[in-house]
């Protein structure tokens, strides 16, 4: 008799690390793939069209860098919190407290020089979302209380109150009716390369993916969150200061998921509404976990989920659902989770005597 | 007059709650086995179009919700699937699951958005206690979901704590070791509960599509599915809590609008944010006053693997 047997492995090729994701991503397509063609739509027609949606024209590949930023801001934003082991799945609504404290500075400031304003922009997204990743920072640092659902629960108080200033305080009176803030001073946009929507904040997420890598590779301070990440015992016996590197953390974390939301106002929306981000946090959460939190592959990874995002707007206009794509995206999560075990184990075929 | 707009709002909770009641009893099972399944909200959305969907191809809503029971737990079975067998990270397969439950509905209910459902579900009156005043109006003339959702959270709480079942789920979700030597098998206890989990999402889904709405519409669940997340959490992942806290969610939704009708001026973002500020609250006091995790099962979202022991 024939028995599988799970065994852990001691050590991985290279052909298996890029070839289980790989393997993994063409398995995704495939199973949805056999959807479509199922529900009456050509597979290879509708993979194509997204293809060409995402990188078919220059304009195509400026939007999928559009879409790309947010996705590489938050998912650095959230990576330095998984190094440490805290689950900071609140991304969106500290992005979203960034946006709104921008978009304060952009109101209320218009009148100033456009790099102060900039600035001022950026000082205050990164303090808005430094402020809602501080409370959960703090709550588990001090208190031990479980980030992971603080922060997932501080997400929807903060899409609740950008709903709020939207709707009431802060709604265009000229807007007939919509819920939008009036539209910021020229002032406040952030500049853009040449006539393409692609904007600095793509330089700024380059910065922040460099700074990490430094910070984190040959800094004191970097091999500290790596310490507390694989155990804080040993990093206190070790005399590291954990519950205030917990906060720390989650201030930069946080702060980092609101100059997204700083970026977004600033360089894509040009005034605060509701729907400045389509998840882009949670999706953040995902770009982290398959970069394996490095902070170069983050930059990789974002700008291939983006494509996904534009790629499926194209097939829109063909009569596809978008919500397609959202299957695709979660389908090829699955099979990377699955993969993922292939990663960690060796699947051996054992023969057994029988009795 | 008072009293009426008080009983026609309590009545309103009761109905709002509902759906709730039944995802968050099912991811309370889960997560006492210990499986965090953040993939409630795109479970109760495949619920919800399923359950449409079978309603209106068999003209009877029983039947739409117990497909929407059976998609339920055959989406949960893929979260399942990765984190017990596979050992895979939770948080990303919940959250992996939420993104295809909203994809797959939207999809498959492209074709019944805004249609109205073929099959109704009436209001049944409980013979002498819906005569009570008042009270009988609020609590005893509901449609029959509204008293299965009741019921199956007291069948809940006995099965956990007063069955031989419900001692091995609690000890799988404790300390797995420890159950596996005793001689449990924790895999299988942690599939069943993951599986029954997904089928209550459904069933909330269903509900809200069958009886609430009643229509399909794209993303309808509107976030209940964190609501149903926040409330395990609300609720000290004890069912009978549970039943409380869904009728307080409920309420806080059935105020958004009822106390515009009656003039009050609040915007109902800020009860929006009530529910999730309540669980910050609850979680907060618990663990300063518990110095752990707030009664959470010590093994939540933990991995069991026989060779780390």
């Amino acid at each position: 008799m024939i028995k599988a047997k799970m065994i852990k492995r001691q050590y991985r090729s290279l052909s298996v690390d890029i070839g289980v994701p790989v393997f993994s991503i063409l398995l995704a397509f495939v199973v949805s793939g056999a959807f479509l063609y199922f529900s009456g739509f050509d597979p290879g027609e509708t993979f194509l069209r997204m293809f060409k949606g995402a990188f078919g024209s220059s304009y195509a590949i400026a939007e999928t860098i559009v879409k790309a930023i947010p996705l590489m801001l938050a998912g650095l934003a959230v990576s330095l919190a998984f190094r440490m082991k805290l689950w900071n799945i609140g991304a969106e609504g500290q992005l979203y407290m960034g946006a709104f404290a921008a978009s304060w500075v952009a109101l209320t400031c218009g009148h100033l020089s456009s790099w102060l304003l900039l600035l001022l922009m950026f000082l205050a997204g990164f303090l808005g979302g430094a402020v809602w990743g501080f409370i959960p920072g703090f709550l588990r640092g001090y208190w031990q209380v479980n980030e992971t659902i603080v922060t997932l629960m501080l997400n929807y108080v903060a899409i609740s109150w950008v709903g709020y200033l939207v709707f009431g305080p802060w709604k265009d009176p000229a807007s007939k009716g919509f819920p939008l803030t009036p539209r910021f001073s020229d002032a406040a946009y952030l500049p853009t390369f040449g006539d393409s929507r692609v904007h600095l904040g793509l330089l700024i997420a380059i910065v922040i993916a460099l700074i990490f890598y430094l910070v984190l590779r040959y800094s004191r301070w970097g091999y500290e969150i790596k310490v507390i990440g694989e155990s804080q015992n040993a990093a206190r016996y070790a005399g590291m200061n954990v519950a205030r590197n917990i906060v720390l953390v989650m201030i930069i974390s946080g702060g980092i998921a609101g100059i997204t939301g700083m970026i977004e106002v600033s360089g894509i929306t040009h005034r605060l509404q509701q729907d400045i981000s389509p998840g882009y946090g949670f999706s953040a959460v995902i770009v982290a976990w398959l970069a394996r939190l490095h902070p170069f592959s983050i930059i990789l990874v974002a700008f291939l989920f983006g494509a996904l995002l534009v790629g499926g707007f194209g097939v829109q206009t063909f009569g596809i659902p978008y919500s397609i794509v959202l299957m695709l995206e979660g389908s090829i999560l699955f099979f990377l989770l699955a993969g993922e075990f292939l990663l960690r184990y060796k699947i051996v075929l054992v023969r057994k005597e029988v009795q | 007059m008072d009293n009426i707009v008080i009983a026609a709002l309590l009545t309103a909770a009761i109905v709002a709650g509902t759906p709730i009641l039944f995802a968050a009893l099912g991811e309370l099972l889960a997560e006492r086995s210990g499986i965090l399944n953040l993939g409630v909200e795109g479970m109760m959305l495949v619920g919800a179009v399923v359950g449409f969907i079978f309603t209106i191809k068999t003209g009877n809503h029983w039947y739409g919700f117990l497909a929407a029971m059976i998609s339920g737990g055959m989406t949960a079975l893929i979260h399942a699937f990765i984190s017990i067998t596979l050992k895979g990270n939770q948080v990303v397969s919940g959250l992996a699951l939420t993104i295809f439950g909203t994809g797959t509905s939207g999809f498959l209910g492209k074709a019944y958005q805004g249609l109205p459902t073929s099959d109704p579900v009436t209001a049944i009156a409980i013979p002498f206690l819906s005569d009570i005043p008042i009270l009988g109006r609020i609590f005893f003339n509901h449609d029959p979901l509204v008293y299965i959702g009741f019921i199956l959270a007291i069948i809940f709480w006995l099965v956990m704590y007063r069955t031989k079942w419900g001692l091995n789920i609690r000890a799988v979700g404790e300390n797995p070791a420890a159950a596996d030597a005793v001689g449990i098998s924790v895999s299988r206890v942690r599939y069943f509960c993951t599986i029954i989990g997904g089928m209550m999402a459904g069933l909330g889904g269903a509900y809200l599509s069958l009886v609430y709405a009643p229509s399909w519409q794209e993303n309808m669940t509107a976030g209940r599915g964190w609501i149903a997340v926040a409330l395990v959490i609300f609720a000290l992942w004890n069912p009978l809590w549970a039943i409380a806290g869904s009728y307080l969610f409920g309420a806080v939704e059935a105020m958004t609008f009822g106390l515009q009708i009656v003039g009050i001026k609040i915007s109902p973002f800020f009860l929006q944010m009530l529910p999730y500020l309540f669980t910050i609250l609850v979680l907060v006091i618990v663990t300063i006053k518990m110095r752990q995790d707030a009664g959470a099962p010590s093994a939540l979202s933990v991995a069991y693997d026989r060779e780390e022991r």
